[in-house]
């Protein structure tokens, strides 16, 4: 790979007066989990809705995969969006589709050529993938538990077998152990599908299990560093959060293995 | 993609080139146009390959399968890979009906009897995939009659239903009105203001152009005895009694009723009806109380500048089609009609009201689950409403005529 997979540099958000970006620079590598940290109203999601192109920022570039996004339009934006999958923070999955249509919906919109029971097949196949019943395939969204939203959006996510990830908050609304289910099953899927993974997450738990390195969005830029080191980052926030009465449980296990 | 060499025996094929979803139409046909007439024999050499994703794999899979299944021994030149191994492990527990199914942590199938579940789902999803079978005569007749059964049960039910809520608002209703908090004046105000004032102009437009086609018809056939004059009596009497009320109903019950439905149903979806269960407010004061209050008081006064207009533009009407002078018209106007007239017209729009208000919150509240539930009560409340709106018109008519009014 000459390009890292995902690349911003001097990112700007701006809305009316209020600055929320202001020269962000952020770089995944390959096959590595990365954590994005922030503090409420850091604009945590307004950067990921500027890779994902659901907003225009005011001045920067975006590559996935070494093409700039804020430049494209169209069939080649298009393209580009076809090699990522997205989980967002509520699931969004489509209320009037069941859990097998869910899945099948990105391979409608872009492969045409398979046939209905192919679709059916793989779709099953992602949905069996990520740990859910069969039986949960013909269940709409109404029907869920918030367990079960996550992971149907996740096998949504991965339709078109991308080697992109983008996952909002995937554990938020999860009890600790459905969440850390949920992690232990996203860090096996990325080592088995090699996945480059992009993550927003508040959940300590998670961020120690799973990320590879982190990217904490301060003073409206990113710091990123491997988790290692980024935990003796010098920043008050980042201090205060990694240092704060609940991450003190990881650090002394952290440090002493 | 694929490289085909015949060997002595059978087929060696060389897989090249980036096997990933965005591919598929190209290994599709790629593997659809190996021909395998006659061999025995099948190897596939994956070690050119570029990258091979689960939707490759699991087509390479396929073909595999196929080969296997017309007698053709399959053998991958080193390990297969690692990505076939995977499909196989998540797909071969549904296919066979044995075997462990994969065990990830937490969600999948764990007991002997959720495993049988899941795979009673996967049975019923692919049998009613592949097969479709053609129902039989005896079948048809028993869905029709299920049919009707059904929507019969339904209909039963929705009757029920209405009754409940009627009853419900009632019993609301009177116990807000020893509270006058509990009535919520200012949000009655804010749907007099969003039902009524809002609708002026539209009710207005239309009452105009309903007394110009009364008018316009009616000098027609009128002229041809020499008694224009009564073109005045019909535009009044069929403004008052009838049209301005009924006309001014069926907008409202397409602006206001269909927007009741909206609010509401986007409120259940949201959960903000349970949140405002949870805090202890009573949905039904809140919500529906209030709309059907503010209809009440403004589709009377809708009806009032409907039939203003409906006057007014016969009087334009009058002056332009048959040169009749002003002074005339409304010493026509006040012979046409009597006190009673008026009221007979304005009397029903209070219950025009409710039932708009109680067709469009009734639908709101039934809103659960998905945004087309959502659309489809919206549809069903405005539907209903301009129905029931028009059945009252009719009973009032006979009642009317009954006691002689």
């Amino acid at each position: 790979m000459i390009y890292p997979v995902l690349e911003v540099r001097g990112l700007v958000n701006r809305f009316g007066s209020q600055v929320v970006h202001d020269g962000l620079d952020m770089e995944v590598r390959e096959d590595e989990v990365f954590g994005i940290v922030g503090g409420s109203g850091t604009g945590k999601s307004v950067l990921l809705r500027s890779i994902l192109g659901l907003q225009r920022p005011q001045a920067g570039t975006i590559r996935i995969e070494g093409h700039d996004i804020t430049q494209l339009a169209g069939a080649a934006l298009r393209a580009v969006k076809a090699r990522y999958g997205v989980t967002f923070q509520q699931g969004a999955l489509y209320s009037a589709l069941n859990v097998l249509q869910n899945v099948q919906l990105p391979m409608v919109e872009y492969l045409e050529a398979l046939s209905p029971s192919a679709r059916d097949e793989l779709a099953m196949l992602k949905i069996r993938l990520v740990g859910l019943p069969a039986d949960a395939a013909r269940k709409y969204p109404a029907e869920l538990s918030g367990g079960m939203v996550k992971r149907v959006a996740l096998a949504r996510a991965l339709a078109l077998d991308p080697r992109l990830l983008f996952l909002d908050e995937p554990t938020s609304g999860l009890d600790p152990i459905g969440a850390a289910e949920f992690d232990e099953l996203m860090l096996y899927l990325q080592r088995q599908l090699r996945l480059t993974v992009v993550m927003i997450t508040h959940d300590l738990d998670s961020i120690f299990r799973t990320c590879n390195r982190v990217g904490v969005i301060v003073d409206r830029r990113m710091e990123t560093d491997t988790l290692e080191r980024i935990v003796d980052h010098p920043h008050p926030w980042i201090q205060a959060y990694f240092h704060g009465q609940r991450a003190s449980i990881h650090l002394k296990v952290g440090h002493g293995a | 993609m694929v490289e085909v060499r015949r060997t002595e025996d059978g087929v060696a094929l060389d897989l090249t080139g980036e096997w990933r979803a965005l591919a598929y139409p190209q290994i599709d046909l790629a593997l659809a146009g190996v021909d395998l007439a006659g061999a025995r024999r099948l190897e596939i050499a994956t070690a050119r390959l570029a990258a091979l994703d689960l939707t490759g794999a699991w087509r390479l899979r396929e073909f595999v399968r196929h080969a296997q299944h017309s007698g053709v021994e399959v053998a991958f030149s080193g390990t297969p890979p690692d990505q076939i191994r995977l499909v196989d492990q998540v797909l071969s527990p549904l296919e066979t009906g044995e075997a462990v199914p994969l065990a990830l942590h937490g969600g999948g199938p764990r007991g002997p009897h959720i495993r049988a579940r899941a795979l009673a789902g996967i049975e019923d999803t692919l049998s009613v995939l592949d097969k479709g079978s053609p129902a039989s005569p005896v079948e048809a007749e028993v869905a029709t009659l299920t049919f009707i059964g059904r929507h019969a049960v339904t209909l039963w039910r929705d009757m029920i239903g209405a009754l409940a809520f009627l009853g419900k608002l009632a019993s609301t209703a009177l116990h807000s009105l020893r509270r006058l908090r509990a009535l919520r004046p200012i949000s009655i105000a804010r749907h007099v203001y969003d039902t009524g004032i809002t609708a002026i102009p539209i009710v207005a437009l239309i009452a105009f152009l309903i007394s110009v086609i009364i008018a316009y018809m009616s000098a027609q056939q009128l002229r041809g005895f020499g008694a224009e004059i009564f073109v005045v009596d019909l535009v009044t009497i069929g403004v008052l009694r009838e049209l301005g009320v009924l006309l001014t109903a069926i907008i409202v019950a397409g602006r206001s009723g269909s927007a009741f439905a909206a609010e509401i149903g986007s409120m259940k979806l949201n959960e903000e009806v349970d949140a405002l269960q949870a805090t202890g407010v009573d949905p039904f004061e809140a919500l529906v109380l209030p709309r059907v209050l503010g209809l009440v008081v403004s589709l009377p006064l809708l009806t009032v500048v409907a039939d203003l207009i409906g006057i007014v533009g016969g009087a334009v009407l009058c002056a332009s089609l048959l040169h009749m002078p002003l002074d005339q018209y409304v010493n026509r106007v006040s012979q046409a009609i009597s006190p009673s007239t008026f009221w007979v017209g304005i009397i029903k729009a209070p219950v025009f009201a409710v039932l708009i208000a109680m067709a469009g919150t009734h639908r709101g509240m039934q809103v659960r689950g998905s945004s087309r539930e959502l659309g489809r009560l919206t549809t069903v409340a405005v539907v209903q409403a301009i129905f029931l709106v028009i059945l009252a018109d009719a009973l009032f008519a006979v009642l009317f005529m009954e006691i002689g009014v």
